[in-house]
């Protein structure tokens, strides 16, 4: 594991412990927000007859660093009427929320942020933290879309939780555990063995469960979607409606901060959910590390696989974003009430019942 | 123990993404619930009817342009005809075929960013840029034909101020087979999504007779179910050789008259314009265009109401004629302008995401409203 290797290069638990934490964040989250608004670009630009953006660097390839330097250069602005604390403190919780999810999920077999018991657990618990950190914003921006954008997106968030942890004890109540290593671990390299195919067990329960995990997949794919604010489920943020939702009052630097806190979740669900079941790190058609007998290649593979099977997902996303209108509030939280949770808790039901007899 | 609530007022626009231009609207919210819409206009008043006063009648033309801006053409077309039926003078048929053939093109330009907008307010974007893209089409024609795309003053008293360009004939066509597929796969993207319809469905639903109180026209009036078109009903220009159908709402996906009908009649009317211009492009016939043109506009003293079916309603212009060059009173009824008094009825008790749908599916433009 990289935590060891790092402690004995430097002989410091604590160095090591700082390097290990800061690196994905460094590494890979900030660059990937970076990467992930120009394919956000890119992609609604091809989507609507159009190029996207095109002129700083090889088809516009440093058009968000140019974004970044022009939001920095930014007034950070704060209205007299603002709750000043309230208002500053929002952007840092939302982005340690979304952020701090990453800790406890594997990167690939060799990185793991934090490997805690509880990982899937924790992670839904501090994802939950962005609750508090949109309403104080809405509240402390004294600004009445926002605060109807606040209230909107709590009481979505808090709605879509319940099918996400129905759907997550489901799983957990397949393989026997809550860490999300154990859990891409159990569903080894290949494809059929991965849980949204029954997991790695043959017979009668596989068949039984191939249906059922195919839906539960649909269902926390859904629901997760509407948790991080995306088409179309944008309705905190829904721009025609309430400007831009709780973070109208929002400006320069604070406001992208909210940004990348939103591709951090993107990102976020989408490994999530693969972790869940799509095998995480794991490989659909083996090694080819094993195949050539190379072992020091699989940790690099399978972060490849990582990467690979949360851009799709966050591709995915923006497909639908640039595909599907958008919900209105009450047929929102009609579509999770009446249906997502029902669903899912059958579903939980009768897995509980396989997984018992 | 009772909470006390009280209502909020909320202030959306005149600078709001989907009030379509500088429009102010004071929502009494009961959480996201409307209790009451005051609707606030006059932010793009630009004294169309008084300056009309000073104007000459050929100066007039240039200022019916900014009224309506997506559907200029089609302003200049009720002018003129208002003019012409003052002065009493015959216009050659070419010029009409033409002016029908443009008025129709200015119709599908301004439904395509009807529904493109509305498809933005609803929260898909894409076709909102597909429909862009295909208006950008039309004002390339119109481009070729007298060199703006956006404010024409293309329609003059008794003629053009432009023939045809040699190849409009060739690239009108072209455009038609290029937009019939384009229009389905709207349909396709938009139209027929389930979100969509869940959205717009059994939404701000205006009953036929509420329609007729309130005089709304157009597709608005149509989508209602009342059979209603001056290009049938009270026939200006050639429209009564060709062959169209009036589409009316049918409340196919909820009730009639609902926002949905309302978006749907719009699609509609672009297939029956698309009709009315394979008719006439094919039968203009030859001539002179600018061979009517009087040298002095001065008609006689007298009145006149003329009115057209623009793509938002009935636009009709009323015009007073002292004896002078100058028009004594030019009074426009905006079909707006019309069709936005009945918004407040259409929002009652609907949530603030429902305003809106139904905005966007009235289709105002303001700058018509406030002129």
């Amino acid at each position: 594991m990289m935590y060891d290797w790092l402690y004995n290069a430097t002989g410091s638990e604590v160095i090591a412990a700082i390097i290990q934490s800061l690196m994905p964040l460094f590494l890979f989250l900030l660059p990937f927000a970076l990467f992930a608004v120009l394919l956000e670009r890119k992609v609604s630009g091809h989507m609507q007859d159009r190029l996207g953006p095109m002129r700083v660097g090889y088809h516009g390839l440093l058009q968000t660093i140019a974004d970044i330097i022009k939001l920095i250069q930014k007034e950070d602005i704060i209205a007299a009427s603002n709750d000043k604390k309230f208002f500053n403190l929002s952007p840092l919780i939302v982005f340690i929320g979304s952020y701090a999810a990453f800790a406890a999920i594997p990167f690939s077999g060799a990185f793991l942020g934090s490997n805690i018991d509880l990982g899937i657990i924790y992670i839904v618990a501090v994802t939950g933290i962005v609750v508090a950190g949109i309403l104080m914003g809405g509240w402390a921006s004294n600004n009445k879309y926002s605060l109807l954008g606040a209230m909107r997106s709590a009481a979505q968030i808090i709605s879509y939780e319940i099918p996400t942890l129905l759907v997550v004890v489901t799983v957990i109540m397949i393989t026997g555990t809550m860490n999300l290593y154990t859990m891409s671990e159990w569903q080894t390299e290949h494809f059929w063995n991965w849980l949204i195919l029954g997991g790695p067990v043959f017979g009668i329960q596989k068949i039984l469960l191939i249906p059922l995990m195919i839906v539960s997949f649909l269902i926390i794919f859904l629901s997760t979607l509407a948790e991080v604010n995306r088409t179309p489920f944008d309705i905190p943020e829904a721009e025609s409606e309430l400007v831009s939702g709780y973070h109208t009052e929002y400006s320069g630097m604070k406001f992208a901060i909210f940004f990348l806190a939103e591709y951090a979740n993107m990102f976020a669900i989408s490994v999530i959910v693969s972790a869940l079941f799509l095998g995480g790190f794991q490989s659909p058609i083996g090694y080819v590390g094993n195949l050539f007998g190379l072992p020091w290649l699989i940790p690099f593979e399978q972060f490849f696989w990582f990467a690979f099977k949360g851009i799709f997902f966050v591709f995915v996303q923006m497909w639908l974003r640039w595909t599907l209108p958008r919900f209105r509030v009450d047929q929102l939280m009609a579509f999770c009430w009446k249906y997502l949770i029902p669903f899912s808790f059958v579903i939980l039901l009768i897995v509980g019942l396989i997984t018992v007899l | 123990m009772s909470i006390k609530t009280e209502e909020m007022v909320l202030n959306m626009g005149p600078q709001h993404p989907s009030t379509h231009g500088v429009l102010r609207l004071e929502l009494v919210l009961e959480g996201e619930l409307i209790r009451d819409v005051i609707p606030h206009i006059g932010y793009l008043h630009r004294c169309f009817e008084k300056h009309a006063e000073v104007m000459t009648y050929p100066q007039v033309i240039p200022y019916t342009d900014r009224m309506d801006y997506l559907a200029s053409m089609y302003n200049e077309f009720g002018y003129v005809v208002a003019v012409e039926r003052l002065l009493e003078i015959e216009v050659p048929e070419r010029v009409e075929y033409i002016r029908v053939i443009m008025g129709e093109l200015q119709r599908i330009a301004s439904h395509l960013v009807a529904l493109g907008t509305y498809g933005a307010d609803i929260g898909a974007f894409t076709p909102f840029l597909f429909c862009f893209r295909d208006r950008e089409k039309i004002l390339n024609l119109f481009e070729i034909t007298c060199g703006a795309r956006l404010l024409y003053n293309y329609m003059w008293v008794g003629g053009l101020s432009h023939d045809i360009h040699p190849d409009f004939v060739r690239l009108t066509k072209d455009f038609i087979k290029e937009f019939k597929p384009n229009l389905k796969e709207l349909n396709d993207l938009l139209t027929f999504n389930q979100i969509f319809v869940d959205r717009t469905a059994n939404v701000g639903i205006l009953p036929p007779d509420t329609a007729i109180n309130y005089g709304v026209t157009g597709p608005n009036l149509r989508a209602s179910g009342v059979k209603w078109d001056l290009r049938r009903n009270d026939p200006y220009s050639v429209y009564h050789k060709f062959d169209f159908e009036i589409p009316i709402g049918k409340g196919e996906k909820g009730t009639v008259g609902d926002c949905w009908d309302r978006y749907y009649m719009r699609v509609l009317e672009m297939y029956e314009s698309l009709k009315i211009i394979e008719q006439a492009i094919d039968n203009i016939p030859e001539g002179d265009v600018t061979s009517a043109i009087p040298k002095r506009i001065k008609p006689p003293e007298g009145q006149i109401y003329a009115r057209v079916e623009n793509p938002r309603g009935e636009l009709g212009y009323f015009i007073i004629s002292d004896g002078s060059v100058n028009p004594f009173r030019v009074k426009v009824r905006a079909p707006s302008f019309v069709n936005m008094e009945v918004f407040g009825e259409l929002c009652k008790d609907h949530l603030v995401a429902d305003v809106v749908a139904i905005l966007g599916s009235i289709d105002i433009v303001l700058g018509e409203i406030d002129r």
